[in-house]
């Protein structure tokens, strides 16, 4: 084993403690901020396996949309809602609890048959890609241009849902009798902007 | 392509010859280069600092720092040795992990990003292919670092600071990426390297300044905002919010934060002068002139002159750019929230993507001078 042989064994075993030590903070940490923190951690340790697999756009791109977009959005969210609320006690939260470990040992047991099944070999007498930013173009616009285009469909959907959702004037005005029934609808009603442009 | 002057092999050759295996030369190599960028880097915020401090006296008619050395150019090093030596106080409310943990996540991306950054031919850190696009990413972890510190302060100020702070640099990373792919479009590479090689050869004529006019006034506003400087300063806007997420540090964390500031200043000018004036180019030609005056490429004294001069440019490009945003800073009144997201959602947003467009509709049609 050379050096750099070495510092990439090193490396990934860093990465993977680090990777699944995060996910547990995630999952197991009371305080959801921490929570949320924590997976921005997993989604940059991430990154850094794929550096180490050689995929240097992908891992920017990991960086960019999970730590840059997703973390901060839930971050957002989280701080803008700021109610701290302490977990109520319930009775029978043990049964909860118990059948949340059985549902997750049983993901957990089916991942890791499917890797255990799974042939890993990988053709190693592949040519050596020099770009991989141009391959990836390649694939996105040969092989995999259904999957590509209906992906940019799904995310002009999101945007349209949540321009609808952010422009509260296009909901219809409620009926008199069912603007009791509140469970369901939004909490605020439709109001003058207080236009400070002017 | 000259391979130039190749520091490394020369570096671990001289090892060698010392008798030392080529294994533990290149481990001295690799942390060499390094070493150099973040001092680089850091004697480029203390010239910065002093710049500010000097220039924004000259605006408002006052001397400025005087008694620190010649001209008081020691005045940053006072400040710095003052700011470690002050006390580390941490709110007694405070979360102290994510205290901590807030200055760091916001300086370390921006050093991270100097990897990128080329002064020469051979003279960067890493050519990756993604370069361009290491920046941009690494620009995008630092919102993290911010509300992770508003949050922590206890403090509302601190939080809506964070939280201002996190949208801003969130908005306009958008027009800043479409004003950077127009540019990769037109270099067909993410590598600073190639994006500087498609500009020179023209001197000042072929900088990507006057191809992309309307690209590099987005790309400085975005860039302005991302730095948080002043037209754009509503995370610390001292009317309204105290100091923003800032207000509870003191000591070396504040110092952090007031190190990544100018630190991420120094990088987007640099990262200006090699997408829009040609990074190391001399505004004349210099191969040229070399081959009309009959001087080989691969003569030494040429070789080093040109290093030098390269990186010469490269730092007077982006001081330049600095001296700018320095007196944009004493000189434009600060806008407000509303007024801040409107410019960049509903005018540079627009304006990016139509710059984006007809940058490629134009290299459809002229693929010459657009580098089809």
């Amino acid at each position: 084993m050379n050096l750099a042989e070495g510092v990439q064994y090193i490396s990934f075993l860093i990465l993977a403690f680090l990777v699944i030590g995060a996910a547990l903070g995630v999952v197991l940490l009371s305080n959801i901020v921490y929570s949320a923190f924590l997976l921005g951690g997993v989604f940059l340790s991430i990154s850094g396996i794929y550096i180490l697999l050689n995929a240097d756009f992908v891992a920017a791109a990991q960086v960019l949309v999970y730590v840059g977009a997703v973390s901060v959005l839930i971050l957002f969210a989280i701080m803008l809602v700021n109610k701290r609320e302490d977990f109520s006690k319930i009775p029978g939260r043990w049964l909860r609890n118990v059948s949340t470990a059985l549902v997750c040992t049983g993901i957990f047991a089916l991942l890791s048959t499917m890797v255990l099944i799974t042939p890993w070999q990988i053709n190693e007498t592949g040519p050596f890609v020099e770009n991989t930013l141009v391959t990836i173009g390649k694939h996105f616009f040969s092989d995999y241009l259904l999957p590509f285009e209906l992906a940019s469909v799904l995310l002009l959907m999101a945007m349209v849902g949540a321009i609808i959702l952010a422009r509260r004037d296009l909901i219809p005005e409620l009926s008199e009798e069912n603007k009791t029934a509140t469970a369901l609808t939004l909490p605020e009603r439709p109001r003058e902007l207080t236009s400070a442009s002017k | 392509m000259t391979s130039g002057i190749d520091l490394q092999n020369s570096f671990l050759q001289s090892l060698q010859g010392f008798g030392l295996p080529p294994g533990l030369a290149k481990l001295f190599w690799i942390p060499l280069p390094s070493i150099l960028m973040i001092i680089g880097a850091t004697v480029g915020v203390l010239v910065v600092v002093w710049l500010e401090r000097k220039i924004s006296a000259a605006a408002q008619q006052r001397i400025g720092p005087e008694y620190a050395g010649p001209l008081g150019v020691l005045q940053p090093v006072a400040d710095g040795i003052k700011l470690v030596f002050k006390e580390d106080v941490v709110p007694a409310k405070a979360d102290p992990w994510l205290f901590t943990l807030g200055p760091v996540l916001v300086v370390l991306p921006v050093f991270l990003s100097y990897l990128i950054v080329p002064f020469g031919q051979n003279l960067v850190i890493t050519d990756i292919n993604v370069g361009i696009f290491l920046w941009i990413a690494l620009s995008s972890i630092a919102p993290i670092g911010l509300l992770m510190s508003g949050y922590a302060s206890n403090n509302k100020y601190s939080l809506l600071g964070g939280l201002r702070a996190a949208a801003q640099s969130i908005s306009y990373e958008i027009p800043l990426s479409l004003a950077v792919l127009a540019i990769v479009m037109m270099s067909n590479s993410l590598s600073t390297i190639d994006i500087v090689d498609q500009q020179s050869g023209y001197g000042i004529l072929g900088w990507n300044i006057w191809r992309q006019p309307v690209g590099f006034l987005i790309f400085w506003i975005a860039a302005l905002a991302e730095c948080e400087r002043l037209p754009f300063d509503l995370p610390e806007a001292e009317e309204e919010l105290v100091a923003g997420y800032q207000t509870e540090y003191a000591g070396m964390k504040f110092a952090l934060f007031y190190l990544g500031s100018y630190v991420n200043l120094v990088l987007s000018a640099l990262v200006f002068s090699v997408l829009y004036l040609g990074g190391w180019d001399f505004p004349i030609p210099l191969e040229n002139v070399a081959n009309w005056l009959g001087v080989a490429p691969t003569t030494s004294w040429l070789q080093v002159l040109m290093a030098a001069l390269g990186i010469t440019m490269t730092v007077l490009k982006s001081y330049f750019l600095i001296f700018i945003a320095i007196l944009l800073r004493w000189t434009v009144p600060r806008v407000r929230i509303d007024q801040l997201l409107n410019l960049g959602w509903k005018f540079l947003l627009p304006v990016a993507l139509a710059n984006l467009l007809i940058t490629a509709a134009l290299k459809l049609t002229f693929p010459m001078a657009f580098g089809g």
